[in-house]
C-alpha cells in the first residue's frame, strides 16, 4: 500500500467563526449549573487568617531548612508534616512579572494589569507567591524590583489572597 | 532490559481546525481508521487502546474518554484513558509502550483527540480552572499569566530578547506550509511577531498556538507483530515522564528542571550520552515559542540560555545539523492538545520512515525525539524514536 500522503487524505470539515452564531450549522448549547464553594483547608486555613490579621505565614522545614510560602501541612521534599509557622515580611523581590492586556476571556483591557511572582522576604530564596503589583507602569515593572504589601484596612479584611491589594515599589 | 520492544507500525490524523463540524467521535474514528488503513490492519487485530485527551471541560462531557471509545476503536476492548494536560499526547505513547513492552498487549491503538472549541465562548474559561482556586483565581488570573511569568522569568535570566524568540515562531509557522493538516502556518517575519498584539508582555499575538480540534493515532505492536505488520517499523528506544511540584511559585521559572528529569529517563533507556549527536531530529512541544528554546534546554541540546543560538544559526531549519520541529509543531499547524504532543510523534515516525513528503528532513534521520509539556508548567513527557 502507498504511503503517500496527499491533503485529500487528511479529513476534517472546517467552520468558520461564524457558522454556529448564524445558524449555518445547527447546534445545542447549554450552561452548566455548576458552582462550588471551596473550603481553604487546614494550611491555607491559617495563611488566610493571618492575612485577616495583617500577617504573611510561611511554614519551615527543620529536615530541609527550608521556609515555604504558600504554606502546606507536608514538605513535599521530605514528605514530613510541617509545623513550624513562621512570620514573613510583607516585602519581596520581584521574580517575574507581566504586563497584561488580555482579560479571562481572551477580551482586552483598557489598562493593562501586572501579575508577579513575588519572593517573599524571610522565605527561602526563589520562594513566592502570585500577586499583582500597582502603583507601577509598564516601563517600571522589573525583574529585581523590589516592593511592599499594600494592606486593605482591617476591618475590610475577609481572609483572602485580595486582603493585599497588591505589592507597590518600596 | 526486562521490556519486549516495542515499534510505531502506523499512524493517522485529521486536519488541524480552529472549529470543526466534526464531533470528537468523528474526529477520532477519522485519526484511527487513517492509522489502520496506513498498515493494513482491522480492529479485530488490536488487543488494547489508549485514549488521550485534555480536560471534559472543553468538551463538555464528563466522561469524554468512555464517550470516545465508539470512534477510537475502543468498543469492548480493554482500554484505559490517561491525562497529564499538555503533556498527554506523549504520555499516551508511553502507556501504549508499557502495555506491549510488558508482554500484556501485542498491538495496541494510541488515540489522541482534542474538541477545544466547542467551549464558548473561548475554552480560555476551562483553561482558567488550572490555577489555585484559593490563592489565585481571586487575582483575575487568566492562562496567558503562566507564560507571559516564564518566559519573562526566561529572558531575564539568560539575557534572551523578544526577537530571538521570534525567530521560532517564523521558523514553525515557515515549516507548517509543508504539512497537509496545518490551520495556522505562514510566511512570517521575526519584525511581525514583534509588531503582533501584545497579550500579555512579553507574550504577543504570533508567539502563540491557537486552539484547535483534531485528532491523532498510532497503531504499537510488539517485534514480532511489527515486523510481520510492516518492513518499516520504527522502535521505541527511549521513554521518560517526571513532574514536578504544583508549588510553581517555589520554583525557578528559567528552567525545567522536570523536562530534564524526563530526558534523562529516556536517555538512559535508549543509550543515548550526547543528544546532540545521537538524535538527528527533534519535536519539543511549541505552544509558545519560547518554549521550544526552553525545552530544547530541558532536554540537552543546548547548555542553559544558548538554545537561541540553534534556531539563529541555522542549525534547527529543517536542512541543518537538527531539524527542530519540522512538522510546523503547533504554531505551525494547531494546538488540539494532547492530538498536538501525539502529532510531534507521528512526526517522527514519518520522517524516520521517510514518508513526510514535503517536510521531509535530508540525509535519512535515524533518530527522532518528541517531547509534550503541561499543566501548570510541570509535566515532562519524551520519547525517542529509532530505525
Ligand atoms: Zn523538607
Amino acid at each position: 500500500m502507498p504511503l503517500r500522503w496527499t491533503v485529500n487524505e487528511f479529513r476534517g470539515t472546517p467552520l468558520r467563526e461564524s457558522d454556529i452564531p448564524e445558524g449555518r450549522v445547527l447546534s445545542v448549547r447549554w450552561d452548566p449549573n455548576a458552582r462550588y464553594a471551596w473550603d481553604a483547608g487546614i494550611a491555607i486555613g491559617r495563611f488566610l487568617q493571618g492575612l485577616k490579621e495583617g500577617r504573611i505565614l510561611g511554614v519551615h522545614c527543620p529536615s530541609c531548612r527550608r521556609t515555604v510560602v504558600p504554606p502546606r501541612i507536608v514538605c513535599e521534599n521530605c514528605f514530613r508534616p510541617l509545623t513550624q509557622w513562621v512570620p514573613l515580611q510583607d516585602t519581596g523581590t520581584v521574580q517575574t512579572v507581566s504586563v497584561c492586556y488580555v482579560n479571562w476571556d481572551a477580551s482586552r483591557r483598557r489598562e493593562p494589569e501586572f501579575p508577579a511572582v513575588i519572593a517573599l522576604d524571610g522565605a527561602s530564596p526563589g520562594c513566592g507567591i502570585l500577586h499583582i503589583l500597582g502603583e507601577v507602569t509598564p516601563q517600571t515593572v522589573r525583574v529585581g524590583l523590589r516592593v511592599r504589601a499594600l494592606w486593605k484596612p482591617p476591618q475590610e479584611r475577609t481572609g483572602a489572597i485580595t486582603d493585599i491589594c497588591y505589592f507597590r515599589p518600596l | 532490559m526486562p521490556f519486549r520492544r516495542v515499534a510505531v507500525v502506523g499512524a493517522g490524523m485529521t486536519r488541524f481546525m480552529r472549529r470543526a463540524l466534526e464531533t470528537p467521535k468523528e474526529l477520532a474514528f477519522y485519526a484511527t481508521r487513517m492509522a489502520l488503513d496506513s498498515c493494513e490492519l482491522t480492529l479485530k487485530d488490536i488487543d488494547g487502546v489508549i485514549l488521550g485527551s485534555a480536560p471534559d471541560a472543553f468538551d463538555g462531557v464528563h466522561r469524554k474518554g468512555e464517550y470516545l471509545i465508539d470512534g477510537a476503536g475502543a468498543f469492548r476492548k480493554p482500554v484505559m484513558r490517561g491525562y497529564v494536560g499538555g503533556g498527554t499526547g506523549v504520555w499516551a505513547v508511553i502507556q501504549g509502550w508499557y502495555h506491549v513492552a510488558s508482554g500484556l498487549f501485542d498491538t495496541v491503538l494510541v488515540v489522541c483527540e482534542e474538541k477545544m472549541s466547542s467551549c464558548y465562548p473561548h475554552p480560555q474559561g476551562a483553561f482558567n480552572a488550572i490555577f489555585d482556586h484559593t490563592l489565585e483565581r481571586p487575582l483575575g488570573t487568566n492562562l496567558l499569566w503562566i507564560f507571559a511569568l516564564e518566559m519573562h522569568r526566561y529572558m531575564a535570566t539568560y539575557g534572551i530578547t523578544e526577537r530571538d524568540i521570534a525567530l521560532v515562531s517564523v521558523k514553525n509557522k515557515r515549516n507548517g506550509l509543508d504539512h497537509p493538516c496545518s490551520h495556522v502556518a505562514g510566511n512570517i517575519t521575526v519584525d511581525d511577531v514583534l509588531q503582533s498584539e501584545v497579550m500579555a508582555w512579553p507574550v504577543k499575538r504570533l508567539d502563540v498556538s491557537p486552539t484547535s480540534d483534531g485528532a491523532v493515532a498510532l497503531v504499537m505492536a510488539c517485534e514480532e507483530k511489527a515486523r510481520r505488520i510492516t518492513h518499516k517499523p520504527v522502535w521505541v528506544e527511549g521513554i521518560g515522564w517526571c513532574l514536578d511540584t504544583s508549588y510553581w511559585t517555589n520554583r525557578d521559572l528559567a528552567y525545567p528542571v522536570y523536562v530534564e528529569k524526563a530526558a534523562r529517563m529516556a536517555y538512559k533507556m535508549a543509550g543515548i550520552v550526547d543528544p546532540r549527536k545521537q538524535i538527528d531530529i527533534v519535536e519539543p512541544y511549541d505552544p509558545f515559542d519560547y518554549k521550544e528554546l526552553h525545552h530544547l534546554e530541558g532536554l540537552g541540546f543546548a547548555r542553559r540560555g544558548e538554545a537561541p543560538d540553534l534556531i539563529a544559526s541555522g542549525v534547527a531549519n529543517r536542512d541543518g545539523d537538527l531539524p527542530v520541529t519540522p512538522s510546523g509543531g503547533l504554531l505551525g499547524v494547531g494546538n488540539p492538545i494532547a492530538a498536538a504532543g501525539l502529532m510531534k510523534v507521528a512526526e517522527i515516525f514519518w520522517q524516520l520512515r521517510g514518508e513526510a513528503g514535503k517536510r521531509q528532513v535530508p540525509g535519512k534521520p535515524r533518530r527522532g525525539l518528541a517531547q509534550a509539556w503541561g499543566d501548570l508548567m510541570q509535566v515532562g513527557t519524551v520519547v525517542v524514536l529509532g530505525i
